[in-house]
């Protein structure tokens, strides 16, 4: 099977692991808005060296942290190719008609890439860190407010979690029926672009047929072990501890450290 | 009182499709039963009106007594687990101690107890060693022993296994039998094994043979295998100890229509000698 980057855990013991999730969820959200306050290399600086302390608590390998940048290299690229070609600047390398190459145009684009980078990683961070459970039990217990509202909160938690466990389930079918379809002949590495989505049409199907069986199956063997929708009762239960106390404590200064770059030092592109 | 009983139960999915038709039978509490049955016999049917997934059409069932109708559905249900045939199509959750905990969050019961539930539930199926484990994973002996952990954390009386091995390698059907035959010995737990590998049934104390939504044969394992031709009409096939030791019968040589391996074994080194 191959190896599923985005939304894989990263089952090791780890400072990090252990945080409770709707923490690191909230220093998730707190760590985008800290990459957007941050207006300059400085401020971009001090949220990379914050993300590369979790990096570090978190015992994930280096290698593997990079390898979920691949999933948006090409995003990230075309963005800072536009920026780099359409951003005008004072100091100009290069023209050509509304083409131009800038100083501010490069720093610019550089300053893209370095933010989407961050948010990337920081996110998957979340996902290498947390599993699907804690992960959606988290959003779970975020959104219970919500149920003075009638919003079936348990309901959409359980989906959540059911599609992240079938995510592998349906990869490993997905490259089966590939398979099975390139033995009769199908071809999936020629033609041009509409090609190539018309030949996977032959995968598509029997994948979503599949997937209907499977949740036909998945719902009797629920029913069958008493599921009812209601009425449950938690093994795991969420609980701050001093690590959370201390992941308070580093937004605080991430937040506050951005803050300050941007009203003292300013602008620098 | 049976722990399962089938009185004149008729269940059919659409108009006239009988599946099951006129259907009686028990099964005694710590009783291991077989139910062979070629495709369409309608065993996997028997399976979903066992703990009351499908309900009957006519006649009733009864789980230790209580009858299975829409108000004691979960009572059932909690008594009676069901293992079904594609482990990838059970495990609700990522994690093998989360999926185990399901079941038994549904019930609604304590934390502390859920945990003691997962302990025992992992210990009688030997997957201690896995509970932090990723379900995806395991091999797919493993995962339906994670899956038979499952319905264990209920603490169900009565398990049916509704083709459950029919995935798995020789490997992961051997880990799985030991499981059951375990379960039924030592926690005395009724397995209803519903199966069309007819070595299987060898293990269980009483064997039933599904045709066309009835019942046609019943007994001790050995003795249904002692009626091969009558099996063949169903579709079913002897096992292969039972063939060989038909071959050599048919051949000359004398031995008996024994299912015992090592007996057989030793009847052959006796006419050889």
């Amino acid at each position: 099977m191959k190896e599923v980057s985005f939304g894989q855990y990263y089952p090791v013991s780890s400072f990090v692991h252990r945080l409770d999730p709707r923490m690191k969820l909230f220093f998730l959200v707190a760590f985008i808005v800290a990459i957007f306050v941050a207006d300059s290399f400085y401020g971009l600086a001090v949220c990379a060296f914050v993300l590369a302390l979790v990096v570090a608590w978190s015992k994930v390998p280096v290698l593997k942290v990079f390898r979920a940048v691949r999933g948006v290299l090409f995003l990230a690229l075309f963005t800072a190719a536009i920026n780099l070609l359409f951003h005008t600047g004072e100091t100009v390398y290069w023209e050509y008609g509304i083409l131009c190459i800038s100083k501010e145009g490069i720093l610019f684009s550089a300053y893209l890439i370095l933010r989407l980078f961050l948010l990337v990683i920081c996110s998957s961070m979340l996902t290498y860190t947390t599993t699907p459970v804690s992960l959606t039990d988290g959003i779970e217990s975020i959104l219970t407010p919500l149920k003075w509202v009638k919003f079936p909160v348990h309901a959409l938690a359980l989906i959540m979690s059911i599609a992240l466990r079938m995510i592998p389930t349906l990869m490993e079918e997905t490259e089966r029926i590939k398979n099975a379809q390139t033995a009769r002949g199908a071809n999936f590495e020629s033609g041009n672009l509409f090609k190539r989505i018309k030949a996977f049409i032959p995968v598509l199907i029997p994948l979503l047929l599949s997937a209907f069986r499977r949740a036909d199956e998945l719902s009797d063997a629920m029913e069958a072990r008493c599921y009812k929708g209601e009425k449950r009762t938690k093994y795991k239960k969420l609980q701050f501890t001093w690590r959370d106390l201390v992941v308070l404590f580093v937004i605080a200064a991430l937040i506050t450290g951005v803050a300050l770059l941007r009203v003292y030092v300013g602008e620098i592109l | 009182m049976h722990a399962i009983e089938f009185r004149d139960v008729d269940f059919a999915y659409g108009e006239g499709e009988f599946r099951i038709q006129k259907l009686n039978f028990s099964v005694e509490k710590g009783e291991f039963v077989a139910i062979l049955g070629h495709n369409g016999s309608g065993k996997s049917t028997l399976a979903r009106l066992s703990n009351g997934i499908l309900l009957p059409d006519a006649g009733e069932i009864r789980v230790f007594g209580t009858l299975l109708d829409e108000k004691h559905l979960y009572d059932v249900r909690s008594r009676v687990g069901v293992v079904f045939q594609n482990p990838d199509n059970q495990t609700v959750a990522s994690v093998v101690e989360d999926d185990i905990a399901f079941g038994a969050e549904n019930v609604g019961l304590a934390r502390e107890e859920i945990g003691k539930r997962i302990d025992f539930a992992l210990s009688a199926v030997g997957m201690e060693a896995y509970r932090d484990a990723t379900v995806a994973r395991l091999s797919g002996g493993q995962k339906q022993r994670v899956a038979i952990a499952g319905v264990l954390a209920l603490r169900p009386d009565v398990m049916i296994l509704d083709e459950s091995t029919a995935m798995l390698d020789p490997k992961g059907r051997r880990e799985i039998m030991e499981v059951v035959q375990k379960l039924n010995r030592d926690e005395g737990v009724t397995v209803l094994l519903i199966t069309h590998f007819v070595e299987e049934a060898l293990l269980a104390d009483r064997a039933l043979v599904m045709s066309k939504g009835g019942i046609v044969m019943q007994g001790a394992p050995a003795e249904i295998f002692s009626r091969g031709d009558e099996l063949l009409a169903y579709d079913l096939t002897l096992p292969r100890i039972g063939i060989i030791a038909k071959r050599l019968r048919e051949g000359g040589m004398s031995v008996s229509d024994t299912l015992d391996v090592e007996k057989l074994a030793e009847e052959i080194a006796g006419c050889v000698s």
